[in-house]
């Protein structure tokens, strides 16, 4: 059972729904991403959900992306972000997610990467462009070394294939909200509320959405047929100046996140 | 100053290519997964997979469909032009004094590159989806007229990204796509190349996927394209292994293609794969010398790893990102290359080399001032790296070039390179 597993079952217990922002370790730097990690446990987000940056990400937007090129333009190493991870695991207790694309993977060795992802402090690996059908090693080998693989559905996956997708999944279940790349959305799709509950009442596994998220609204509506939500760009632009006044970058981000966390309190229902 | 505790973890040497030679290459790939051995694959965000399922499905079925082959054939024949000649370079030959040096005559198709050979059976695969819209990328500008021109032909509205940096070299071509009617999206990205270019197509993509095709440029990407754009191409080396029947009474002793992603070599090898009497040679864009980042070689100095969708080799760093490369050609200035020609590499049917931007500058006045042909600065890697090895063969031996492009688009450019007025 990894700590995600116990999270969920916590959260579940006392009706509470997950909060887990997203961020790009290495923007513009991994202290300033050690501090982020300290500040969204303090605010009492549920879990994080830390960007491995990546030179040609197909499934993000431009904010992200951008962030993406700001820490490799500061020279981020992968051995960098295991590195603070795991400095800073003594005083964390909230799970980490890496959010990795698989060609960092594969570079490593899937073994070699999950050993070290998970000696570092992280519980589990979302990879966006590992599909199911590619999965079986990885997902064998995350199994092993009880380590999550959680794997995404989106609007285009038929049913039979979402529901293929939850069973190979652990964790959770990633519930991409939009056709399309990250980033904020004023509108969210109107059936989403329907596909997410759909798939809700087959699979015993925790469903969280992603994609699109950005505010307080978005958080009312999605929070009773989830059991979390995540929150990627909408953070990752208030942090893109913080190579400029990172106590400025930090208050805004926090400001958001402070109004989504409060969106999502009465969901405890 | 740091406090990090010796536990930490320490990531493994990179793995250095699992190259397995033992078995022969096949023309019986890619298998069911897409996979040519080992290479290939699927590599995409869940949002693209059903697309890419029902692209197999369709694929599958206009192969077998007598109409979707016979209409293809007829805009060949009668829109593009085909067959393309394989025309016999008597004066170069007789300069080079070695082998008999023979063209297969690609950049004499409508819109001068073999492009177009993939994009009107593309084209005709957006129909049969019923999909509304076209996005490609291109480098060179040549895939991006081919799909522009493909669209006006059939009524398509069409999106070309391009890397800004090939948008100010190949101008001539961005100006023919806007001439047909074609929106041409600068990328100003990263290294603002091809790479860059990829990268914001398969971005439109994920949002578009509902009603738009992404008709790839080369053989790469995820399955089936490495395979479907392999087999539109593979008109090339059919006609050029039934043209040496006819012309030699025998098929030649070596064929030089230019590799970028690799679709000109993959469809003018593919045919030969069997043929193992003739020599196979695939020319990389060696740029400026051998260290990362001064070419575009991934098959010469490469490893495998994962770009665009595929598992291939790829200009990667120890972190698993891709590599800055540099070609002075638009349309090599690639990281990565195809899977197929991972396989062949790595079943040694096909020998891999490079050839640096000075050599392939050069060669260009090979075939302008001795046959009268403008060539693309992509295809003048091919004709240095063969005029080179047909000095090594006998006057009674015979080499082919795949002559993939003409010049024209590369004229304002050359003059530039060389410090000349335009
Ligand atoms: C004339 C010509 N040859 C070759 C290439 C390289 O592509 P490929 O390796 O897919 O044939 C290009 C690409 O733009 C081209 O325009």
């Amino acid at each position: 059972m990894t700590a995600i597993d116990e999270l969920f079952q916590r959260l579940k217990g006392s009706g509470k729904k997950a909060f887990m922002p997203f961020i790009t370790a290495g923007d513009p730097n991994m202290t300033f991403t050690s501090k982020v990690l300290q500040r969204l446990e303090t605010l009492g987000c549920s879990m994080a959900e830390v960007g491995f940056p990546y030179s040609d990400p197909i499934a993000d937007g431009p904010v992200i992306q951008a962030s993406y090129t700001r820490a490799l333009g500061n020279k981020l190493k992968l051995q960098q972000i295991f590195d603070q991870i795991q400095s800073d695991r003594s005083e964390r207790k909230m799970p980490l997610v890496a959010m990795v694309s698989y060609a960092i993977i594969h570079r490593q060795g899937q073994e070699g990467f999950i050993q070290a992802a998970k000696q570092a402090g992280f519980s589990g690996v979302i990879v966006p462009d590992l599909l199911v059908e590619e999965s079986q090693t990885m997902s064998q080998l995350c199994r092993k070394h009880d380590f999550n693989l959680i794997q995404l559905v989106t609007p285009t996956t038929p049913p039979e294939r979402a529901l293929r997708i939850a069973e190979a999944s652990s964790g959770f279940l990633y519930f991409v909200s939009v056709t399309g790349i990250t980033g904020e959305r004023t509108e969210l799709p109107a059936d989403l509320v329907d596909r997410v509950g759909w798939i809700k009442e087959r699979t015993s596994l925790p469903i969280c959405i992603g994609f699109g998220i950005s505010k307080p609204e978005h958080v009312k509506l999605l929070a009773p047929v989830c059991d979390g939500l995540i929150v990627g760009s909408a953070i990752v632009r208030c942090l893109e100046k913080a190579g400029e006044s990172q106590e400025q970058a930090l208050a805004s981000a926090e400001h958001l996140i402070a109004s989504l966390l409060a969106a999502l309190e009465p969901a405890k229902g | 100053m740091s406090t990090i505790d010796s536990t930490a973890p320490k990531i493994v040497d990179p793995k250095s290519p699992s190259s397995n030679p033992t078995t022969s290459a096949s023309m019986q790939v890619p298998d069911a997964s897409g996979r040519f051995g080992d290479f290939g694959g699927r590599y995409v965000p869940e949002t693209l997979t059903r697309a890419l399922e029902e692209l197999v499905e369709e694929y599958q079925k206009a192969r077998k469909d007598p109409d979707f082959q016979a209409e293809l054939d007829e805009l060949l024949h009668r829109f593009v032009g085909r067959p393309s000649p394989l025309y016999h370079a008597k004066r170069l030959s007789g300069l080079l004094g070695g082998a008999q040096i023979w063209l297969k005559r690609e950049d004499l198709n409508h819109t001068g590159a073999h492009k177009i050979n993939n994009t009107l059976g593309q084209a005709l695969l957006t129909l049969r989806m019923k999909k509304t819209r076209v996005i490609a990328e291109t480098g060179a500008g040549q895939h991006g007229v081919a799909s522009a021109t493909a669209c006006a032909h059939f009524g398509l509205p069409c999106v070309v990204y391009m890397g800004a940096e090939d948008v100010r070299r190949q101008k001539p071509n961005v100006f023919s796509m806007r001439l047909m009617g074609a929106e041409v999206r600068p990328v100003e990205s990263g290294s603002k190349t091809l790479r860059d270019a990829v990268n914001e197509a398969m971005r439109d993509w994920m949002s578009s996927v509902e009603h738009t095709h992404y008709i790839i440029g080369s053989v790469i990407g995820p399955h089936p394209f490495p395979q479907m754009v392999r087999d539109f191409q593979s008109v090339i080396g059919k006609e050029c292994r039934e043209q040496c029947l006819t012309s030699l009474g025998r098929l030649p002793d070596a064929i030089v293609a230019c590799v970028g992603g690799g679709s000109n070599a993959a469809g003018m090898f593919y045919p030969f794969v069997q043929d193992t009497s003739v020599r196979l040679i695939g020319v990389e864009a060696g740029g400026r010398g051998q260290q990362s980042g001064e070419h575009a070689s991934p098959l010469t100095y490469g490893s495998p790893g994962v770009l665009h969708g595929s598992y291939s080799y790829v200009m990667q760093d120890n972190d698993g990102q891709t590599s800055d490369v540099h070609s002075i050609s638009a349309g090599l200035d690639y990281p990565g290359v195809g899977p197929e020609h991972s396989y062949w590499k790595d079943t040694k049917r096909v020998e891999y080399t490079s050839c640096r931007d000075d050599e392939a500058i050069e060669s260009f006045d090979l075939l302008a001032r001795n046959e009268g042909i403008l060539t693309a600065l992509e295809t003048c890697h091919a004709l240095a790296k063969a005029a080179q090895i047909a000095k090594t063969m006998t006057r009674d031996q015979h080499l082919v070039i795949c002559l993939s492009g003409r010049g024209d688009k590369d004229a304002a450019e050359l003059a530039r390179l060389r410090g000349q007025e335009w």
